[in-house]
């Protein structure tokens, strides 16, 4: 079964695809903001787990570079994402996203 | 690289199970943890890709300190399960269900007609992912970067600490603060 004891570049950047679609699913069928947002997280590491794939199968290490950097992001991302969603709370007591739609056309 | 191939297939399902956890489970809390349980998996496969200084930064920074967050604020907020939200509409549902299915065949089928060489990690992938080589590009090609994102995690802080803030005109029923 050369399929399964070879692992190839192409596995891994299948797992990470099959992640991030997952994550692109959640964040579409899912109406609460934090699981909305770690939805959004697991899309983020889908993305990181290519760019450590493609760093490791080419030797060259500026794609874990990458990824340190969108790490540093997203942490920043984390912070300012929840608080807004503490203050969606507490000036409109939901955090269900079908209910904050006054900018929605 | 048996061992690469073993560890693939085990942790490549089980981050798998992990992702589909946080996207299905009703409480948010098991949501957050199934998620925890999803980065731990991912360390493990950066590990197999010989990245040893971001699995370790996956495991601090991801499951560490924004799960932490996360969990603080679902804590905070005390919401309980989700079916006291109000419930979507189905037809939303079904089609985001389609949309994913839809971008998942697109990966596979691009996946399945390339055709890379790349059967196996180079002997190069060790040192690329070392934290000797890491630190060493870190601080001398990408230093305006490194400082640079040093910045945007200082605004980050402030940024979240005036949008979480409590002002003083917004009282709550009882008139505290």
């Amino acid at each position: 079964m050369e399929f399964l004891n070879n692992i190839s570049i192409e596995h891994y950047l299948t797992l990470s695809g099959v992640i991030f679609s997952i994550g692109a699913i959640g964040v579409l069928t899912r109406r609460n903001a934090i699981i909305v947002f770690m939805c959004v997280e697991l899309m983020l590491n889908a993305v990181n787990l290519t760019l450590v794939t493609f760093s490791a199968y080419l030797g060259d290490s500026n794609g874990q570079v990458f990824v340190f950097f969108i790490m540093a992001v997203a942490a920043a991302e984390a912070a300012v994402g929840l608080a807004i969603v503490l203050a969606l709370f507490r000036n409109m007591k939901t955090i269900n996203i079908d209910e904050v739609n006054l900018l929605k056309w | 690289m048996a061992l690469q191939t073993v560890f693939f297939w085990i942790l490549g399902i089980l981050a798998i199970a992990g992702a589909v956890g946080t996207i299905s489970a009703r409480n948010p809390v098991s949501s957050a943890m199934a998620l925890v349980f999803h980065f731990f998996m991912l360390a493990g496969l950066y590990l197999t890709l010989q990245a040893e200084f971001i699995a370790v930064l996956q495991v601090l920074v991801y499951a560490g300190a924004i799960m932490v967050l996360v969990i603080f604020v679902i804590m905070l907020l005390n919401l309980g399960n989700e079916e006291k939200l109000k419930e979507g509409s189905s037809m939303r549902k079904i089609s985001g269900y389609a949309l994913g299915s839809l971008l998942t065949a697109t990966f596979f089928i691009i996946l399945i007609f390339s055709d890379s060489d790349m059967t196996m990690l180079p002997n190069t992938a060790v040192a690329a992912g070392s934290v000797e080589q890491l630190g060493r590009i870190l601080i001398q090609d990408y230093l305006f970067h490194f400082e640079a994102i040093t910045l945007i995690l200082l605004v980050a802080v402030v940024g979240a600490l005036i949008l979480a803030r409590k002002k003083p005109s917004d009282k709550n029923l009882r008139g505290e603060y």
